[in-house]
């Protein structure tokens, strides 16, 4: 500090950032190494998205779009088991598709690990469409036919000798399109499906992007919103099935409290020092 | 002369073609638009390749120059070979390299996944110390966004609830009514931008994609 004698309280507005970041991974790991939970209450958005599929008849079809990878995988992942739960917990039939090459990994072992937790048989009450370059050219021309962009499934095989497939061809054979996005992805549903294909939409989507997606809720243009790990706990309480979700929501929960109180500190520091150079 | 006006009017064509089928899915401009959207899925597919092509040409550079950091450059040949070969190892004996127990899926599970979730978990600490330094109340615009940033920041966990049980409803006023319409705005903003540079595009006033 150049010999200059600061106070304890001008200290607090220069802590070194290995301290925060010492902090912050205290918050972080002991709720998850210790299993803390809160108590989560939902909000109308994800009530909105949970009703929307609550819904549908049994036997509807919903598609899930998994549009993210590893890096939004703890925010993401938790929202698609607890949809799925849901989904299969009503019996609907569940189509998977991937605009993320490397999610595709990722969304078919969810996929696959719900599907297992509830019995159900892949071609009669689920499947896996895969990965096709094209992004919005592909949303369009499965507007018309499915069978126009994707010939095969995950595996290869061909849509019509899957059985859950057969009179599946457009968006007019799904209820509902759950769109879990970690980039623009989002914006493509809303904008070229829902838009020009009148198809229902839910979107679950990062807690940084949720701030950008509510002019469609509101607009009525997506059915509901979940928005971060928040959303995805909230979805967990309702589908009764509390997992990664209401963990994840202790660490965030005393992370946020943390980085304000470092806010706080922040500031008493700030105000202190400008009080001593104004020679208060 | 013709290497300008042969875009120019491939984009002219196109745009134009585009914009009425849009409007008009029906015979013949649906077929048009199908067929558009055929020829756009091969060659964002091979945009893919180019990609990798350019990927593969950078590091072979850098390794070669002996650039800074050269020896990034090696664990990138690394990864892409392993990804590469795992990848058609595992089609070749499981008949679909996502397979649980193929060699790729190992890979990605044990390295890819750790990897882009430490990249993105840094965040969290950089974000921590940032808010630290940039959030002080310098002035009355900086005292309500930090002000509305501790409001949100509360109102969006569990532990908002418990200070204040109104606290996430208060939350969601600022983000549906105080945020919203701006937001609005701007989204309103970028699209009427949008519309102007596709116009300047299909008419051929902007051309700095040619060069």
């Amino acid at each position: 500090m150049n010999g200059e004698n600061i106070s304890f309280w001008e200290k607090l507005g220069k802590i070194d950032r290995r301290w925060i970041f010492l902090i912050i991974g205290l918050v972080v790991f002991i709720p998850i190494a210790f299993g803390l939970r809160m108590t989560v209450h939902v909000s109308p958005a994800v009530k909105s998205a949970y009703d929307t599929i609550n819904r549908l008849p049994e036997g509807s079809v919903v598609m899930i779009s998994i549009d993210y990878d590893a890096a939004s995988m703890p925010e993401l992942q938790p929202m698609l088991k607890a949809i799925l739960r849901h989904c299969f917990d009503k019996n609907l039939k569940v189509i998977l598709i991937n605009f993320w090459p490397l999610g595709l990994p990722i969304g078919n072992q969810g996929l696959e690990e719900v599907a297992k937790e509830y019995g159900k048989v892949y071609g009669v009450d689920y499947m896996n469409l895969g990965y096709r370059p094209g992004d919005i050219a592909v949303m369009l021309r499965m507007g018309t036919e499915i069978r126009s962009v994707f010939y095969g499934d995950i595996k290869g095989t061909p849509l019509d000798s899957l059985p859950m497939m057969k009179n599946i061809h457009n968006y007019d054979d799904i209820a509902v399109v759950v769109g879990l996005e970690a980039g623009s992805m989002g914006d493509y549903w809303v904008q070229y499906v829902n838009a020009r294909f009148k198809q229902d939409l839910i979107l679950g989507v990062t807690a940084v992007m949720a701030a950008g997606v509510y002019p469609y809720l509101q607009a009525g243009q997506i059915k509901g919103l979940i928005g971060g790990l928040k959303g995805a706990a909230e979805y967990e309480k309702l589908v009764n099935h509390p997992a990664f979700g209401h963990i994840g929501m202790a660490s965030q929960s005393w992370a946020h409290v943390a980085i304000i109180l470092f806010i706080i500190l922040g500031n008493i520091g700030y105000f202190m020092e400008r009080r001593r150079k104004r020679g208060l | 002369m013709l290497k300008k006006q042969i875009p120019l009017a491939i984009t002219f064509i196109t745009g134009v073609i585009i914009v009425i089928t849009f409007f008009i899915p029906h015979p013949p401009f649906g077929r048009l638009q199908q067929d558009a959207l055929t020829w756009y899925s091969v060659i964002f597919g091979f945009t893919m390749l180019l990609g990798v092509d350019s990927l593969v040409r950078f590091h072979y550079r850098k390794l070669r120059r002996r650039e800074k950091g050269w020896w990034f450059s090696i664990i990138f040949y690394g990864g892409f070979l392993l990804s590469f070969i795992t990848g058609v190892v595992s089609e070749v004996r499981f008949g679909d390299a996502f397979n649980i127990n193929s060699s790729f899926m190992y890979f990605y599970n044990t390295i890819l996944i750790p990897l882009q979730s430490t990249m993105f978990a840094l965040l969290a600490f950089f974000i921590a110390s940032a808010s630290y330094r940039a959030f002080r109340a310098r002035n009355i615009d900086a005292t309500f966004l930090l002000v509305t940033a501790v409001i949100v920041m509360l109102g969006r966990v569990p532990v908002g609830y418990m200070l204040w049980h109104k606290l996430p409803n208060l939350t969601s006023w600022i983000l549906n009514v105080l945020q919203l319409g701006p937001m609005r705005g701007i989204m309103i903003g970028i699209a009427l931008g949008t519309v102007a540079m596709s116009l300047r595009l299909i008419l051929g006033i902007e051309r700095t994609y040619l060069s």
